[in-house]
């Protein structure tokens, strides 16, 4: 968490060093060398480079949204010390990854110390055999290539090179509310234009508004044409999965505007109904779409960071150049491969016994947002999602977000994410996550239950 | 129908065949892709039903199209492997790309199996870890490498490796600074650049990218930059010891360096991934360099140090003193890019980092540096006695030898045409790299030694 301020800043001191032969040497990497010591001298300057900084990032309106709930925790913490908090926030992961998956990680960390098992880079674009049990295990009935599999270390971070990929002078499409990543990333590369204080966007991104209105999916007729269309399907925060019609029509427009569609598929595992679970399922996808993914929430992989994007060959710019060509590009300069140790346990994930038992997990969070979902409709109040998505979406009409996360948080001691942290579109309702231990999912259940009955 | 319908034949991806797939049993990093040749590129749509001509009408970012070829080290991959399948009987021995072989120490990769054992337990379960990296890890990362030099635990940012932290740098610098390089240098900075658009386009006569400031680095500069001809950049990329030509800068070079960069107002940003390589007493940090903190971010990386080429870690340093020409703080923007583009190393590799900090991990690290330093030595031993100008090998695991009036190229495909050894051909690095080949020390001691007796037959 950033803590500098303004005025630690100004009170900058000056360093002087001397080198002092006599001085033992602490320092194991320098054995050879007489230790540089530090004197203090205490004087007030402050020397500022004639480096511009990035207007891009100046753009970019508060802290990424996790760490600013963050810093609510800590200052709730602060006021109530005792308080038993509980985290529906942060979509983060809790119960244990299964022991095979473990395990492989663990024996293939050993062999890295043995001859045979040692091994340096890997390809950038992942192991061969992980890409291609990608491919065969997760896109078995729609053919893609395990040559399109790229793997990387995690949808934030491929999210970040696809818009290294299509630079600053694309315009983007986003779903209204999205998960933050998609604008923010847009922001920092340069294609976003200004902020608008007034409607809370940015000026060159076109927000397709999603809620209980339109069934959570955009109006397409009333949506400009961009470029690039970020669509989140089962989505983070709303936990809607979208139909197949509907990912027919979003093909189906993206084909006439000539668009591409950047598909966020992080939790197709969720899905329970006949939902499609990735966007190839749609004829005529791959001459218009790319596939983002994650092991996080399918394999409780968040701390240990493992993902993949799919390009499909068929997938060409308007000059005819194919997009895989520049995103391995990219992928060869500006990443050098996920950890070889994460990418064994993505390999045990999809071991048959493997995918057993990561499932199995995601059934317990399922029950999970059962329960909640459950609970919240018992309320009375107005809930979303849930069915296929380890979120919840509840609706607050007339109601501010950040004072109904506040509010939440200050009689529940819940932490959740106020909607309108993920876009304009979200204001007035909350996300929950329905990842934990099911005693602390029953607890907020309980909580929930005694604060608005 | 569900995923777990989809499993209707078992699948057996087991652990031994990720370690045995032919696509690591000569570190094949084989891409199957189209091949590339040089800016030429031929659509590979395969589609089963009908031929499709369809493109959307996104235009391709014209900063990638000013991208001469693939990046250097698939290139020199792809030669590699064509060459095995003239040759299947060679035996290629690999001094091309920086890769490490040596297995790493015991003490690290038992703390990386801990942990993703512990993973499997309700109490040592951890989901996100800060975008910056585990506490514990900065904190000796702070202590170790940069112990008396008023670098603190908030200061170091872990990733996944300085090639990537390259990039992130680049995203927060953004495409109207402009970038001085030494030439010739470690190729992700003018590619990284090209990519975010801080360049003009390559000038195929002087074989360098419009906007770029080359800095000469060359035998009879002593591969230190002529500063008073170089003109002034934003951002200044220097790296010592240095990829490729392997010269480690002196205390009074870098002196003179911060200066430099003090009275242009520029930023410069230090890459010491070879740190532990340097024998003597070169400085290891910047910021051993009195005003440095106002003028220079560090990378860094346990790529070299612990065999960690796979398993992926590295750091940042950036000083709270570093601001850009606003004031504003460049570790807070860095912050930012960090917690929006990135999601943290991965835990498992960060309880490595941890271990190779211990004092026993810190032991073991030497002795395997200490190992590819001999071999660097036997390298440059033998093109010594052949007669060759030498250069590098004592302080980083690079040798640079000259070929004076020779395309590098055409050195490095005779030398492994007629010797199965891979190098890396000096103008990989740039202009200035032209009439140098470089061979690095990384690989197996009998491989190094049976390389250079070849060596020995070739040039005697």
């Amino acid at each position: 968490m950033w803590n500098l301020s303004l005025n630690k800043i100004c009170k900058l001191k000056m360093y002087n060093f001397s080198t002092c032969n006599a001085m033992p040497c602490r320092n194991f990497l320098w054995p050879m060398i007489p230790q540089a010591r530090l004197e203090i001298q205490k004087e007030r300057v402050v020397c500022h480079t004639r480096v511009q900084r990035n207007v891009n990032l100046e753009k970019l309106q508060n802290g990424y949204l996790f760490p600013e709930i963050s810093m609510h925790e800590l200052q709730h913490i602060r006021k109530y010390p005792d308080a038993k908090l509980i985290n529906l926030g942060i979509g983060d992961t809790t119960e244990p990854i299964p022991d095979i998956v473990a395990v492989s990680m663990a024996e293939y960390a050993h062999a890295l110390s043995t001859v045979e098992g040692y091994r340096g880079y890997g390809a950038e674009q992942g192991n061969k055999a992980l890409r291609k049990a990608i491919a065969e295990t997760l896109y078995k009935d729609v053919q893609v290539k395990d040559s399109e599999v790229f793997v990387s270390d995690g949808s934030q971070c491929d999210i970040t090179r696809l818009q290294l990929l299509l630079g600053s002078n694309v315009t983007m499409a986003v779903q209204d509310p999205s998960f933050p990543a998609y604008i923010d990333t847009s922001v920092i590369i340069g294609q976003a234009g200004d902020f608008e204080e007034k409607s809370g966007k940015f000026g060159n991104i076109e927000y397709m508004n999603c809620g209980p209105q339109n069934n959570f999916f955009p109006d397409l007729a009333k949506t400009r044409r961009t470029d690039i269309i970020f669509f989140c399907s089962p989505n983070n925060p709303t936990g809607q999965a979208a139909t197949r019609q509907q990912l027919e029509e979003l093909v189906k427009f993206a084909k006439e505007n000539g668009s591409i569609i950047i598909f966020d598929s992080a939790y197709a595992v969720y899905v329970t109904d006949d939902s499609p679970r990735s966007i190839f399922e749609i004829p005529g996808a791959k001459e218009v779409a790319i596939e983002v993914s994650s092991f996080s929430k399918f394999a409780g992989f968040t701390g240990v960071r493992l993902g993949w994007t799919v390009v499909p060959e068929e997938l060409c710019f308007s000059n005819g150049f194919p997009v895989i060509n520049d995103f391995n590009r990219i992928v060869c300069t500006c990443f050098n491969g996920a950890s070889n140790i994460s990418q064994a346990g993505g390999l045990a994930c999809l071991s048959s016994e493997g995918f057993m038992a990561v499932c199995s997990v995601v059934n317990y969070y399922k029950e999970n947002a059962k329960i909640l979902l459950e609970t919240l409709a018992s309320l009375g109040l107005k809930v979303y999602g849930g069915e296929n998505a380890p979120y919840v979406w509840v609706h607050f009409p007339g109601s501010k977000s950040w004072d109904v996360f506040d509010y939440i948080l200050e009689k529940t001691h819940i932490i959740t994410v106020p909607g309108s942290g993920f876009g304009p579109g979200g204001e007035e309702f909350l996300r929950m996550s329905t990842f934990g231990h099911r005693e602390t999912i029953l607890e907020a259940s309980k909580r929930l239950k005694n604060l608005f009955s | 129908m569900s995923l777990t319908q989809h499993l209707s034949t078992s699948i057996s991806f087991s652990s031994s065949s990720f370690l045995s797939s032919s696509g690591f049993t000569f570190r094949n990093r084989d891409v199957s892709l189209p091949s590339e040749n040089f800016g030429i590129c031929r659509c590979v749509a395969t589609p089963q039903e009908e031929k499709t001509t369809y493109k959307t009408k996104v235009s391709r970012n014209a900063n990638m199209a000013k991208l001469q070829a693939g990046y250097l080290f698939p290139e020199i991959a792809r030669k590699r492997n064509a060459h095995l399948q003239k040759y299947p009987d060679s035996k290629v021995i690999s001094l091309g790309i920086g890769d490490t072989t040596e297995p790493i120490p015991e003490v690290i990769t038992s703390a990386m199996a801990k942990r993703s054992q512990a993973l499997s337990t309700l109490e040592g379960y951890s989901g996100y870890g800060a975008e910056q990296g585990e506490k514990p890890l900065r904190a000796a990362i702070a202590s170790t490498f940069y112990g008396d030099l008023g670098i603190e635990e908030d200061d170091i940012f872990v990733s996944d490796g300085a090639k990537c932290d390259i990039s992130r740098l680049q995203v927060l610098f953004g495409s109207e600074v402009t970038i001085a390089v030494q030439d010739p240098s470690y190729p992700a900075y003018v590619d990284s650049s090209v990519i975010i658009g801080q360049t003009g386009f390559y000038e195929k006569d002087a074989e360098k990218y419009g906007k770029i400031e080359y800095m000469r680095c060359n035998p009879e500069n002593g591969f230190f930059p002529d500063l008073p001809k170089v003109s002034r950049a934003d951002i200044i990329l220097f790296c010592s010891p240095n990829n490729p030509t392997g010269s480690a800068a002196t205390r009074e070079q870098l002196t003179r360096l911060v200066q430099f960069a003090k009275e242009k107002g520029s930023i410069i940003v230090y890459d010491s991934a070879y740190a532990m390589y340097i024998t003597d007493d070169k400085p290891r940090s910047i910021f051993e360099i009195p005003g440095a903190k106002e003028v220079a971010l560090e990378t860094a990386s346990f790529s070299k140090y612990a065999g960690f080429t796979g398993v992926r870690l590295g750091w940042t340093v950036i000083p709270k003193e570093l601001l850009f020409s606003d004031g504003f703080p460049v570790a807070k923007d860095f912050n930012r890019i960090v917690c929006t583009c990135f999601n943290g190393a991965s835990n498992v590799v960060q309880a490595g980092g941890l271990a190779c900090l211990s004092p026993e991990g810190r032991s073991a690290m030497q002795k395997v540096v200490g190992f590819y330093k001999e071999n660097a030595d036997i390298i440059m031993d033998t093109f010594n006695s052949l007669g060759f100008n030498v250069y590098g090998g004592r302080n980083a695991p690079y040798v640079w030898v000259h070929f004076p009036g020779l395309s590098s190229w055409d050195v490095f495909s005779e030398i492994l045409e007629k010797t199965h050894v891979v190098t890396t051909p000096g103008s990989g690095f740039g202009p200035g790299g032209e009439g140098f080949i470089r061979v690095s020390a990384f690989g197996h001691r009998d491989n190094v030694l049976e390389a250079c007796r070849r060596f020995k037959q070739l040039y005697k």
